[in-house]
């Protein structure tokens, strides 16, 4: 592919609101994973829980789109002056020449779990302050975004489960090439409700602990809600210095499980494959790999099965997972913006909460931050429905 | 504003009163009249015999079509790239999660729960013809079918192969289809090829514009069209059925519409 311009990146999790609070907390090996205590869920399991999403107030011109997730993506879109960026954009652009493509697994859902309980004892109706279209539906996120910003280019979500907000840098990709749009804000945003920590946990798939990727004791995985975006435009005649760029991306199925990996990660291992020939490049050029890691066992062993077939055991690779917990739709595009910060600062976070390494698992993964220089990380995401995705970013 | 030119190889259509591809296209062209009636959603004989009973509404839609758009041009489904699009997850595995989740055990089976994400039919297609090209499912709640017309033909431009677009609906059960009136299940597949290629039944060229959405001339059918998300792909059936050269304006998001031009396939 012909390399675009990540020229405005933000991500808000439980590690905090932006950029710089993100890449201080990853820098202090800190793990914003908690005990769950959200809502009335009584599970013991602990969440990536981002503060102050209740506070958020949306614009009154959109406030019939209010729910969590949309609360934490209007969150999302004022940190490292994202909007002002897209803004000024759509002002060079036009708006119509923008798109939005938004990852999410859950959207709103959460808005309809909750009027479930207010259903008319005698009908059997929901309540009439219930707006379907706004909240639960999973176009809602990428409406909202695309109204708050102000544009009026093509958009859609993407939803593949754990890896829709990376495939959604493939779309905007192919739009571009295409000459249909000029730019395209990308993303994901997840939040928390009971239909993914219910449905994890009858998966039995949540570790009771801060979730441990690659550790010979990981339990599961930790839940967590995020909201990542990025502005894609094609790359300039003379990029700045420190500019980082999409490079590849590739994608794949399974054709296995609905629920559980290729054991011998062979989708995982196209989807990387396809990456590094839409970049150009070759293993060797990876300086870092952010896995999708998980922290369940056969998550981790078939994703580093993956990876060292591609990549060998010396590439240095972590998953910040241990960090943010698993943000299910959001996590391709909060971890694609993780990648460009590590080639961007030359600096790979080591995995948080990973105390033994599972001696079973030959990649390199990293236990204590490194300052390296990275001129390209790959960033993989892999979802239910054997759905696989990898980003390749870095210096043009 | 640039064009996006792909050929049409094969099409396969499903919705209430319209059986299959060769009965809708005797309707859509003037042949024989529409008859309103539910949709009959088929089995889908990719899947094994009890999956097949199990599987949902949008399952059994989109694997259905997909197989009948493949067949109908002759493609294996292996190796060709898909796009599902539909306008939500299935609505009875949702609608039974959240009614799980309203009561005192809050407990989801775990085949429910996997059968819930949005991808789920894209999912059961991979595992049922072995495949394992890329595959994206997309949303644009009434915009759905637009969404995945865009993204599968963005996806030909880019992989210069054909790419099997799956839009359908599933409609939810009451509670919430009070909220979300989806008239009944609707299905349509579209296998599309590089323009380069030159064989197909059709060139179709596709464009973003402004102007207003084409309409059916039977009122029913313009019924299910304005009611059915994935129904709005109509006039572009309907230009299909009567193989004529033209162009449909399909209704998108907001003000942007899609101008779709048939043409010979060079």
């Amino acid at each position: 592919m012909r390399p675009l311009l990540l020229s405005r990146t933000t991500m808000t999790s439980c590690l905090g609101r932006g950029l710089e609070a993100t890449r201080t907390a990853l820098r202090a090996r800190a793990s914003g994973l908690a005990p769950c205590r959200f809502e009335t869920v009584t599970l013991a399991t602990c969440v990536g829980e981002v503060t102050g999403v209740d506070e958020v107030r949306l614009a009154p011109a959109l406030r019939g789109y209010d729910c969590r997730n949309n609360r934490l993506a209007a969150l999302g879109l004022e940190q490292d002056g994202f909007a002002e960026a897209v803004r000024a954009a759509a002002a060079r652009l036009g708006a119509q020449r923008i798109g939005v493509f938004l990852g999410t697994s859950t959207s709103g859902i959460l808005q309809t779990e909750l009027a479930y309980r207010r259903r008319d004892p005698a009908t059997g109706a929901l309540p009439g302050d219930f707006d379907y279209a706004h909240t639960h539906n999973s176009f809602s996120v990428a409406d909202f975004v695309r109204r708050q910003l102000g544009l009026a280019g093509p958009a859609w979500t993407v939803s593949t489960a754990c890896s829709s907000s990376a495939k959604v840098f493939g779309t905007a990709a192919r739009l571009i090439d295409a000459g249909l749009i000029d730019a395209a804000v990308v993303g994901g945003v997840d939040s928390l409700c009971l239909t993914t920590l219910y449905g994890f946990n009858s998966l039995e798939l949540l570790s009771p602990e801060p979730c441990r990727p690659y550790d010979a004791a990981r339990a599961g995985l930790s839940i967590g809600e995020a909201a990542g975006f990025a502005l894609l435009e094609p790359m300039p005649a003379s990029p700045a210095a420190d500019a980082v760029a999409l490079l590849g991306v590739g994608e794949s199925s399974d054709a296995h499980h609905m629920s559980a990996p290729h054991p011998e990660g062979l989708g995982a291992r196209m989807a990387i494959e396809a990456a590094l020939a839409d970049a150009g490049l070759g293993a060797a050029d990876i300086d870092y790999v952010n896995l999708h890691g998980t922290a369940t066992p056969s998550n981790d062993a078939a994703e580093d099965k993956a990876v060292v077939g591609v990549c060998g055991t010396r590439t240095p690779c972590s998953s910040t997972k241990g960090a943010t917990g698993h943000t299910l739709g959001a996590a391709g595009a909060i971890e694609a913006v993780i990648a460009a910060l590590a080639v961007r600062h030359g600096f790979m976070p080591g995995g948080a909460n990973t105390r033994d390494l599972d001696p079973a698992l030959r990649a390199h993964y990293l236990l204590e931050n490194r300052e390296a220089p990275v001129r390209r990380a790959l960033s993989n995401s892999f979802g239910f429905g054997g759905t696989n995705c990898s980003l390749v970013l870095g210096r043009a | 504003m640039s064009k996006l030119a792909v050929c049409i190889e094969g099409i396969a259509l499903l919705g209430p009163g319209l059986a299959d591809w060769p009965a809708a296209r005797a309707v859509l062209a003037g042949a024989s009249p529409y008859r309103a009636a539910p949709t009959v959603v088929p089995a889908p004989t990719l899947l094994p015999p009890n999956e097949r009973r199990r599987s949902g509404t949008a399952v059994k839609i989109a694997l259905t079509m997909g197989a009948a758009a493949l067949d109908a041009c002759g493609r294996e489904a292996a190796g060709i790239a898909t796009v599902f699009a539909s306008s939500s997850a299935d609505g009875d595995t949702c609608h039974a999660i959240c009614e799980s989740l309203a009561g005192p055990e809050r407990l989801i089976s775990p085949t429910r729960f996997h059968n819930s994400v949005h991808n789920a039919p894209a999912g059961y297609w991979s595992i049922a013809t072995r495949s394992m090209a890329p595959s994206t499912s997309v949303c644009g709640y009434d915009a759905s079918f637009g969404a995945g017309l865009l993204e599968a033909c963005a996806l030909v431009h880019a992989l210069g192969e054909p790419v099997l677009l799956l839009a359908y609906d599933a409609p939810y059960p009451e509670p919430l289809w009070a909220k979300r009136p989806v008239a009944d299940a609707f299905g349509a597949a579209l296998v599309l090829a590089p323009a380069a290629v030159g064989r197909g039944l059709a060139r179709l060229d596709l464009e973003l514009r402004a102007e207003a959405p084409s309409r059916l001339e039977d009122a029913a059918l313009e019924t299910v069209r304005r009611e059915i998300p994935t129904a709005r792909c109509l006039p572009l059936f309907g230009l299909l059925a009567r193989a004529e050269p033209g162009t449909a304006v399909l209704d998108y998001l907001d003000e942007l519409r899609l101008a779709a031009t048939l043409a010979p396939c060079a």
